[in-house]
Parts: C-alpha cells; sequence; structure tokens
C-alpha cells in the first residue's frame, strides 16, 4: 500500500495542470447558469480544444486519440478538472460510455467512421436504452427491429435519453428475435438520429428542467452495417456500456461533494441558530462531520476500488459500493445543507433572496435522481447480494 | 499510487487468519471468555512466536519493526477470531504508550519485555468520569505516590504492570505494588476484561510526559477499528452464510430482497470501514498531516457500522440470532465496548468538526 503518486503519475498530473493553466476557459461562470441550449457551442468548442491537446479522452487507447491512461491517471484527471472548475465536455456519453463500447465492439469501419467525430464533438452521441416499460429490468424491453432486406425498420419508444435533443446519433438497444428468451432477443444499432421517424421530445422533471428526452421510432430504417458488435448479442454490448457508466462517475465527484460542503461550512458561520453561527451549534457540527468523514471515505473506497481493478485486471467488490454510496451520500448532504439554511433553502434560482442564486433548493431536489439513475440502489443491492455474497438471485 | 496491500501484506494477513483459526477457533474462544481473565500462557507463547507482540515496535528492543498497515491486518485478523485475552491491552495499547512516551531505558525495561512475551501490560486511563477527553484526568502524583481510582481498566488483573495515565505525567506502577487494588468490572464483553484499579499511597514511576500520548492513543484508536472491522466481517459471513441455507416458504432466506439488502448493506458498511481503516494505518505510517483526522474518521464510521452490522445479522438469524449458542452475540459485545473505548462516534463527530470545520476558512480561500 503506497498512496504517494509514482513518477509516471505525477508526471502525468503535471502536464496536466500546465495544459490546463492556460487552456481552461475564465468565463464558465458566465455560462454555466444558462440552459444548455444556449452554452452548447462553447461546450463544445471546449471539447474540441482538450481533443487538440489529446485530453478529450485520456482513457482511450493511444491510436484512437486517447493517453492509454491508467484508473489512477484517470482518476487524477477528473480530480484536476474538477479541480479548475473546468466546464463539462459537450459530447460526455460519447467520450464515456459510448466510444469505449465501439471500441471494443465496433468492426474497423465502424470505428473509423465514428471514433474521431465523437472525439471532436462534430458528432453528439444519445443512449436509447430504458423504455416506459423496461427500467430497472432493461432485457424486457419492446422496441423493435424487423429485417427487410439490408435495413432494419424499428418501432419503439425510449426514455430518460441524455442529450437527446441535440443528438447526431444514438446506441440503441431493439429487439432483433421476439421469440428467443429475453436477454437473448437483442442487438445494439447505431443510428442516425437524422433519419426520417425519429421524433425527439423534453422529458420534463422533477426540478422543473428537461435534461432528458423521449424518443419516439416510426418505421425508422437502418442499415444492417450499423449493427454494433453481433446480431442477437446486444446484451453483452449493452452490459459493456452500463459499466463503463458505473465505473467513471465515482472519480469525479469527492471534489465536487468537497466544493459543495467548503461552501456549506462557510455558510454554517455566518447563518444564525438560537443565538450563535450554525457551525457553533453542535447537532448541526455531529451532522457536517459525519458527512465530511462520509466524502473522504468515497475516496478511499474509489481508490481501493481502482488498486484492486488494477492489479486484477477485473473490477473488484468494492466497485459496487460505491454508485450506493456516493447517492445516498449527496443525498444526506443536500438534506444538511436545507437544514442549516432553514428558509432560506427552498428559494430557487430568481428569488431576489436566494443563497447561491439558488442551487440549494435545486440540487435537492435534483439529488433524488441519484438513487435512481444509472441502476436503482434497490438493483445495486441485488447486484451486491447475487454477484458479490453469492445469495441467490431474488427475482 | 496503490491502495491495495503489497504482497508481504496479504501474505501476513493470510497467515494471521490461519494462525487464529487454527489457534483460537470459536470453541477455544469461547472456553477463555469463561475464564477469569481470558488469558492463556500456551496462547500468548505462540502469539509472541508468530512475532505479534513486537509487530510495531523497532527491532533494538526485540521488535519486528514493521509499519502501522500491518498493525491493521493485524488487528483486523485478531477481530475476526474474537481473540480474548490481552493482546489489544499489552502490545498494541501498553506498547504503543511506551513506544511513544518513554526514554530508551525505560523503552527497554518495559517495552522489550512486551516485544518478547515476557510479560502482560495495560494502559490506565478513564476515571469515574468515563471522559476521553484528556483534560478530565484528575489523578496526579504526590511525592512520586499515586492515590485514587482508575476505571474500565482492560486486562489488569492479568497485568505484570499498568500504566497509569496521571495530569502531571504517565507512570508505571508494578502490578505487585503496595495500595493497589483491582477488581472486576462486570461487562459486556466476555472476552476483554474490565476492572477498578484503586491506588492507595501506590509507589509509580515515572516514564514520560503527556505530551506524545495523542500519538499513541491514535495508534491504538486505529488498531480498535481494524478489530472492529475483523469482527464485522465475520458476522456478515455467518450471516451470508445462514442466509444461504435457512429456507423459509420453501426458499432460502437470502432469495429474500429484505433479507439479501440488509446484507448488502452490511457489505457496504464493512468494506468502507476497512477502507477508512486501511488509509488511517496508512497515514500514521507516514505521519501524514491528515493523520488524526484520518483515525478519528475510521474509529466514528467503524463504531456505527459495527453495531448496526451486528444488529442486520442478528435480524436475520430470527430466533437462532437470539440464542446463546450462536457466536453472533458475542461479536455484538465486542462491538459495543470497542465503540466507547478511545471515544464513541459522538466523540469523534466532534474531533473531526474541530478539525474540518476550523480549518474549513483557510482551505476555502487557497482553492
Amino acid at each position: 500500500m503506497d498512496l504517494n503518486l509514482t513518477a509516471e503519475e505525477s508526471a502525468f498530473r503535471d502536464e496536466l495542470r500546465a495544459w490546463l493553466a492556460s487552456n481552461v476557459p475564465k468565463d464558465w461562470d458566465e455560462w454555466r447558469e444558462k440552459p444548455m441550449e444556449e452554452s452548447f457551442p462553447y461546450l463544445r468548442a471546449w471539447q474540441k480544444r482538450l481533443q487538440e491537446g489529446c485530453w478529450a479522452a485520456v482513457s482511450w487507447p493511444k491510436e484512437y486519440g486517447g493517453r492509454s491512461a491508467t484508473l489512477m491517471q484517470q482518476a487524477l484527471f477528473w480530480e484536476e478538472m474538477a479541480r479548475v472548475e473546468a466546464p463539462p465536455m459537450a459530447n460526455s456519453l460519447g467520450l464515456g460510455l459510448i466510444g469505449p463500447t465501439i471500441i471494443a465492439y465496433g468492426t474497423e469501419a465502424q470505428k473509423k467512421r465514428y471514433i474521431p467525430k465523437i472525439l471532436s464533438a462534430e458528432e453528439i452521441w444519445c443512449q436509447g436504452f430504458s423504455e416506459p416499460n423496461a427500467g430497472s429490468d432493461l432485457a424486457g424491453l419492446q422496441t423493435e427491429a424487423r429485417l427487410e432486406d439490408d435495413h432494419y425498420i424499428v418501432n419503439g419508444q425510449k426514455v430518460w435519453t441524455s442529450y437527446g435533443w441535440v443528438g447526431d446519433w444514438c446506441e440503441l438497444v431493439v429487439r432483433t428475435d421476439v421469440s428467443a428468451a429475453k436477454h437473448k432477443g437483442l442487438t445494439v444499432l447505431l443510428v442516425d438520429m437524422k433519419s426520417p421517424g425519429v421524433e425527439v421530445r423534453p422529458l420534463r422533471q422533477m426540478t422543473g428542467e428537461s435534461e432528458f428526452n423521449e424518443l419516439f421510432f416510426r418505421d425508422v430504417r437502418v442499415p444492417v452495417e450499423n449493427i454494433l458488435g453481433k446480431v442477437n448479442d446486444g446484451w453483452n454490448v449493452a452490459v459493456s456500456t452500463l459499466m463503463y457508466e458505473r465505473g467513471s462517475y465515482g472519480a469525479r465527484l469527492h471534489l465536487i461533494f468537497k466544493r459543495y460542503f467548503t461552501r456549506l461550512i462557510e455558510l454554517a458561520r455566518t447563518i444564525q441558530r438560537n443565538g450563535r453561527p450554525a457551525s457553533e451549534d453542535p447537532v448541526i457540527r455531529q451532522k457536517l462531520a459525519q458527512c465530511s468523514a462520509e466524502i473522504e471515505i468515497m475516496r478511499f473506497n474509489q481508490m481501493r476500488a481502482f488498486s484492486r481493478i488494477t492489479a486484477t485486471g477485473v473490477p473488484g467488490p468494492e466497485g459496487s459500493i460505491q454508485k450506493i454510496f456516493w447517492s445516498e451520500l449527496n443525498q444526506r448532504l443536500q438534506q444538511i445543507a436545507q437544514e442549516i439554511l432553514g428558509s432560506y433553502g427552498q428559494l430557487t434560482a430568481g428569488d431576489s433572496h436566494a443563497i447561491d442564486k439558488g442551487q440549494w433548493s435545486y440540487a435537492y431536489l435534483r439529488t433524488r435522481g441519484n438513487t435512481i439513475e444509472a441502476g436503482t440502489s434497490e438493483v445495486q443491492r441485488n447486484i451486491i447480494g447475487h454477484f458479490v455474497l453469492g445469495l441467490p438471485r431474488s427475482y | 499510487m496503490q491502495f491495495g496491500l503489497s504482497e508481504s501484506q496479504e501474505f501476513l494477513k493470510d497467515s494471521a487468519r490461519k494462525f487464529f483459526a487454527g489457534e483460537c477457533p470459536s470453541a477455544e474462544m469461547r472456553r477463555l471468555m469463561e475464564t477469569d481473565t481470558a488469558y492463556d500462557a500456551a496462547l500468548w507463547s505462540k502469539l509472541t512466536h508468530q512475532g505479534y507482540t513486537g509487530i510495531i515496535f523497532p527491532e533494538e528492543y526485540g521488535g519486528v519493526g514493521l509499519g502501522k498497515v500491518e498493525l491493521m491486518l493485524l488487528m483486523e485478523e485478531a477481530g475476526r477470531a474474537l481473540l480474548p485475552g490481552p493482546f489489544f491491552s499489552t502490545v498494541v495499547l501498553a506498547g504503543s504508550v511506551l513506544d511513544a512516551v518513554a526514554t530508551p531505558a525505560h523503552k527497554k525495561q518495559y517495552l522489550g519485555p512486551i516485544c518478547h512475551g515476557e510479560v502482560r501490560a495495560t494502559v490506565a486511563i478513564l476515571e469515574a468520569s468515563a471522559s476521553w477527553n484528556p483534560r478530565d484526568v484528575q489523578l496526579t502524583t504526590t511525592n512520586g505516590k499515586l492515590t485514587g481510582e482508575k476505571f474500565f481498566v482492560s486486562d489488569a488483573d492479568i497485568a505484570d504492570f499498568l500504566i497509569v495515565v496521571a495530569r502531571d505525567g504517565v507512570f508505571v506502577v508494578h502490578s505487585k505494588a503496595r495500595g493497589l487494588k483491582i477488581s472486576p468490572m462486570v461487562g459486556m464483553d466476555l472476552t476483554r476484561k474490565l476492572y477498578v484499579v484503586e491506588f492507595s499511597d501506590t509507589p509509580a514511576e515515572e516514564i514520560g510526559s503527556k505530551s506524545n500520548l495523542a500519538r499513541a492513543f491514535d495508534v491504538a484508536t486505529a488498531a480498535l477499528s481494524a478489530e472492529l472491522v475483523g469482527g464485522m466481517q465475520r458476522t456478515l459471513d455467518i450471516a451470508v452464510e445462514y442466509a444461504k441455507t435457512r429456507k423459509q416458504f420453501g426458499k432460502p432466506i437470502g432469495m429474500f430482497q429484505a433479507v439479501q439488502h440488509q446484507c448488502a448493506d452490511m457489505y457496504l458498511e464493512t468494506e468502507s470501514s476497512r477502507s477508512a481503516v486501511y488509509y488511517a494505518g496508512w497515514a500514521l505510517e507516514e505521519n501524514s498531516p491528515d493523520a488524526a483526522t484520518a483515525v478519528s474518521i475510521a474509529k466514528m464510521y467503524a463504531s456505527d457500522a459495527a453495531r448496526t452490522v451486528g444488529n442486520r445479522g442478528i435480524q436475520i438469524h430470527g430466533g437462532m440470532g437470539f440464542t446463546w449458542e450462536n457466536d453472533l452475540h458475542l461479536y455484538y459485545r465486542r462491538a459495543k465496548a470497542s465503540e466507547t473505548a478511545f471515544g464513541d462516534a459522538t466523540f469523534h463527530r466532534e474531533r473531526i468538526a474541530s478539525m474540518v470545520i476550523n480549518s474549513a476558512s483557510t482551505t476555502a480561500k487557497s482553492a
């Protein structure tokens, strides 16, 4: 066990720091609060810049424009990005989930066609996985693709699609064999979102905005060369995408949580409770300390998980607890924030008395989604129970 | 960066697990807990032979000179076996205090025999107030003699000498010293016995000042947290095994999500405690500036988690979990005793708050 950075890791971080110091945009604060429709060209430009510096997809193999970064280097990358408060990248699903899946399962022609434009943010990608009747039970999805000569004809509906409104391409999971057992009849198609018959509708969420879309497919024609992987092997392709989703998330959260927490302490010093600053109230102090400790433990768990994967090549059991840990911690963090802010906690963006432009009321509502998106807490506990502890499958 | 165990660390942990499984299985643990002191001379000599009694101490005093991470691993495995007797009191607690505060001459005199397995020892800290705040220590020497009492002193009756934390320094009192009276406190944990120690004009030898005591207590606190992790792991293993084999409604109860999710939470709590403990061990070894905070994080989290894991483990067992013959309650008892020792979660949360909240303003400015 040695938590000091290796010479290689330090060199990686120093190079990144130097690059960020002269390249990270200084005006992100002016854009941050704007709707994504307005800021999207800005985010595209930022990703293009990262690509030019070879920083857009550090985890990707060098031959595809990445840096073949180790997991520790990837963690350092997200830490540094969070430290300088860099804007997010426009094509985050393409870079984080779909690109790696295409690299793993795609044909040479597909890689050549799609990968460079994912990197440069010229083509934005979205995911068509969940359906109204297939959430946790993803394999029960019903969107159907019927083969007609050299095209599939796709009909169905997808939901909870991030970036659907701006997506050029979609990694779509469809049922190609209705007679097969449910996991066995699925195929992944790469679908041009400009195809006739694709309709995108905003899905308004409980925070009031629309981060996600609903996608409707009516007789959409997809050429057979757009199959990713093998016909009826779509479950394995989709699961590999989901693994990237669950794996990469945790690394960037530590500093984000820490920034929230530091700001919360500042507020606790100025907000009065029973005639003294909230930061001196023993009950508030207990809750802040618990939260602070859990933020650190989240990082320790993450480092252990990364070390395990690095040493053994396979994700260790520690990884499966990360999703539960960060999502529930984020909810507790926002609950404590509400307790400290008191009546001000409810004020939303646009109210002149709102603290921090209403970000706390937004975050309070938004964190309810954390224990649902990317695999509900219940599904995560099933995974631990069955795959880690070896208990019989419950469903 | 490598937050995993090295080959030699894996080896140490693995051999410790096998050692305790072979030398101190459940039946032996239960036999010892029924004795007055839970001490067994033959077991002690085997512990010594393994090098465990000198694990972290310098070779010049007969120690093995391993690091704090290694200590965490050993204590984790000792905790898994619910090792009874004065190992924690003697090696971890008394040994660390001597290592931190004593002069070389005193180390030779007192730490050496600990490393060589020749003596048992303990440290008397708490008084009637049961406060872990060092400022609440009242006992003071007068002309090199102690008069007063200490409470909750672990393994005092089997100790060859006691290290006494007084207002004016740290002292050694020999078990045969004049005016020393040791009487049992009947605690929940049957494997680690507690005592009231009374001094009446008892001669005490000063071995050092209190200034380095915090460091020794941090080592002991982290090691106790590691021991809790081992207990949690054992509780989880027993519960999962039971959930796989116990059938109700024609199915193994582990198939029901109400049970399965309890097991998943036990796993999350155990692994998170383990991460916190390993980090604390590393921070202590490296003298990292956040070492004290890391120790509090580990003790805070593990104290709460050990109780919760115990609650869940007993609940999963249903009626069987409530029986004397099931080992779970023995771990549960140890967890309760260790929860309060060296400060419970509430105590450490306040310690974290004072470190984190007070430094946050400077952090915010420099970030």
